[in-house]
């Protein structure tokens, strides 16, 4: 089982996160950046399809020179090896053309299941899976709080409201996976040491025979033409409960026409 | 005027809140579009679903009601509807495509903008008549204007961002023939689960949330939360804390890895407020928090704060409010 994993390094979603005033582009290089969270689930999840069926794990992002960090965690949790596209005509891509920096470097590879995060956390689109899916002519299975591979078939549950959808498709296949799915390992020291040794192969654009005049901001499909923060609150009222709490809590929602 | 294709976004059989079978979403997508020109609805639905959801499309603007019918394109994930609207784009050449932003939206968004060669926007708050979108960044914090530059625009439209009103349009049908691909036919919904049958408005369409937190200390302990949100007619919520520890359900989590909602009041209550949890809520109208800590960041939020132990506040207010009915 030939198993690649998708991690994307975004800034840190507990810091204060900015868009960068010269291009209105996500401002990386001065962010707190990390693995993005919902990626250790799916890293998780190839992990323990392996120990079961066996087979190899390749880490793929694109990204930033700062995005080996990514890889690094990835490798040190138990990935076999890594692919790091990095070019700096990438940089202000926005989804759809790193759907397609992606598909490319995914056609370079060898995989039964491709394995990825529900969402960026960075982003929040949740559309890298059926951007691939398009792209690659292979299933999407999006959104998984649990993932069965049995044969040459994958099968998940779809995380929906209050309940889920069961769906299934051949392999090759495309996963994505919510933090509901299984609980990370934490990476082991030696898992730390190892990682340092595991192959990281660096890819350019050229090496994809992708064309730069078709990523990057100024070939973008979409364009950030403004951005501001959002404008502070008023002030409140706030009430310390001395046994009259509720009353005044109910008193304000009568006011606002609420009760 | 120019033509805009909206995906209607269909409640499961038997569950027609916001009109029959077509949910609230659909009518903020109808009443968005009509910023950008005339809407026409597309119902991609197994057989015999329009027949129930026409009047309302109709009812809120849609001029056109195209409907492609069948097994297949309801029994295969996403794919089918993106074909389905690949195929009118292509014949009808609409000014733009506006879906309701769930997650199947957002997908079936991504895809027909690699069928079509489109630029698309997610997540957008609102829709300007030139076609620049709002969109909400970096957990409400970062108020973002986009366009799309390249092919024909792709929205979909954050639920409880717009107030859906009435436009009666003429609704006309017309029928869509649709051959799927292979493509679209390879990842087969086998099942569709029910897990929490609630009597309560669903979490996203609220228009009054109540959520739990840590603070709530147990899962018998969300009665109280549970309590408050029936005497408002609430959707009940709960932050990643109270989630994590087993209190209440995974489908009710607010926040970054959960729902975002918008109601016009959202009650914190035992939820420190933390950057992801706001990421969920901070667009609420009113906000009021119950926390016991005066320094919870949720505080610097909220319109109305109760520095109060959870436990007296919530049932007394409950109380009062019912008494008031
Ligand atoms: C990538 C990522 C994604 C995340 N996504 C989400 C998300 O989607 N949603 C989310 O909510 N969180 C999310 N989190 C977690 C988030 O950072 C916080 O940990 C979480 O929101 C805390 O939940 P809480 O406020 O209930 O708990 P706590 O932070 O522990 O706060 C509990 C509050 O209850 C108060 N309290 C305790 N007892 C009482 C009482 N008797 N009466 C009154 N008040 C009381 C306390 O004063 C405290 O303020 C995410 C984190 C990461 C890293
Ligand atoms: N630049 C990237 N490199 C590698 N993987 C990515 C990249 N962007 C997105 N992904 C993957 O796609 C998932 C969903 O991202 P998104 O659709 O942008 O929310 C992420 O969790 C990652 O696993």
């Amino acid at each position: 089982m030939n198993i690649v994993v998708l991690v994307k390094q975004v800034p840190d979603s507990g810091s204060e996160r900015k868009l960068d005033s010269a291009d209105n582009t996500v401002a990386r290089a001065t962010a707190d950046n990390v693995i993005n969270e919902m990626d250790e689930y799916a890293i998780e999840e190839a992990l323990t399809v392996k120990e079961a069926q066996g087979g190899e794990v390749t880490v793929l992002t694109v990204g930033p020179d700062s995005a080996t960090d990514a890889i690094r965690k990835a490798l040190s949790m138990g990935a076999d090896k890594a692919v790091h596209v990095v070019d700096d005509a990438l940089h202000g891509s926005d989804a759809l053309q790193t759907s397609a920096v992606l598909a490319a470097a995914l056609q370079q590879l060898e995989y039964d299941l491709v394995l990825m995060g529900a969402e960026a956390t960075d982003s929040q689109m949740s559309v890298m899976p059926a951007l691939l899916s398009e792209r690659l002519g292979i299933p999407q299975l999006s959104g998984a709080r649990k993932l069965t591979v049995e044969g040459t078939t994958a099968k998940i549950e779809r995380q929906t409201d209050g309940g889920y959808w069961a769906v299934e498709a051949p392999l090759p296949a495309i996963v994505s996976t919510w933090d509901t799915i299984n609980e990370p390992r934490y990476p082991s020291f030696k898992g730390i040491m190892a990682a340092k040794k595991k192959p990281v192969e660096t890819k350019s654009l050229a090496d994809l025979g992708v064309d730069p005049g078709t990523v990057g901001l100024a070939n973008a499909s979409t364009q950030v033409l403004d951005f501001a923060g959002r404008p502070p609150k008023g002030e409140g009222v706030k009430v310390t409960d001395e046994g009259d709490g509720a009353e005044k809590l109910v008193g304000y929602l009568a006011e606002q026409k609420i009760v | 005027m120019a033509e805009v294709l909206v995906l209607a976004e269909l409640n499961p059989a038997g569950n027609g809140s916001g009109g029959a079978g077509v949910r609230k979403t659909t009518l903020e997508a109808l009443t968005a579009a009509r910023a950008l020109g005339e809407p026409s609805a597309v119902v991609v639905a197994a057989p015999g679903t329009a027949a129930g959801v026409k009047d309302a499309l109709a009812e809120y603007g849609a001029a056109i009601v195209y409907v492609a019918e069948s097994d297949d394109v309801d029994g295969f994930l996403v794919a089918p509807k993106a074909e389905v609207l690949a195929q009118l784009v292509n014949e009808k050449s609409p000014a733009a495509v506006v879906i309701p932003s769930s997650p199947e939206g957002k997908e079936v968004a991504a895809r027909l903008a690699v069928k079509t060669g489109s630029g698309f926007l997610t997540d957008v708050t609102e829709i300007a008549a030139d076609g620049t979108a709002t969109q909400v960044a970096f957990a409400g914090q970062t108020i973002v204007h986009s366009k799309v530059t390249t092919g024909t625009p792709i929205y979909t439209l954050r639920g409880n961002s717009v107030t859906p009103e009435p436009a009666p349009a003429a609704g006309a049908e017309q029928p869509v023939s649709v051959t799927l691909s292979d493509q679209a036919r390879q990842a087969r919904v086998v099942d569709r689960v029910v897990e929490q049958k609630s009597s309560r408005p669903e979490l996203t369409e609220a228009s009054i949330v109540v959520s739990g937190g840590r603070g709530v200390a147990s899962a018998e302990n969300f009665s109280i939360i549970e309590a408050l949100a029936d005497s408002l007619g609430a959707a009940v919520g709960a932050s990643r804390a109270a989630v994590d520890s087993g209190f209440y359900p995974h489908s009710f989590q607010v926040g970054q890895t959960g729902k975002t909602v918008s109601p016009q009041l959202y009650i914190a209550v035992g939820i420190s407020g933390a950057i992801q949890h706001r990421a969920g809520m901070q667009t609420s109208k009113t906000i009021v928090a119950i926390n016991k800590d005066p320094e919870a960041p949720i505080f610097e939020l909220a319109d109305f704060g109760v520095i109060g132990d959870l436990n007296t506040v919530v049932p007394a207010a409950t109380e009062q409010i019912t008494a008031r009915k």
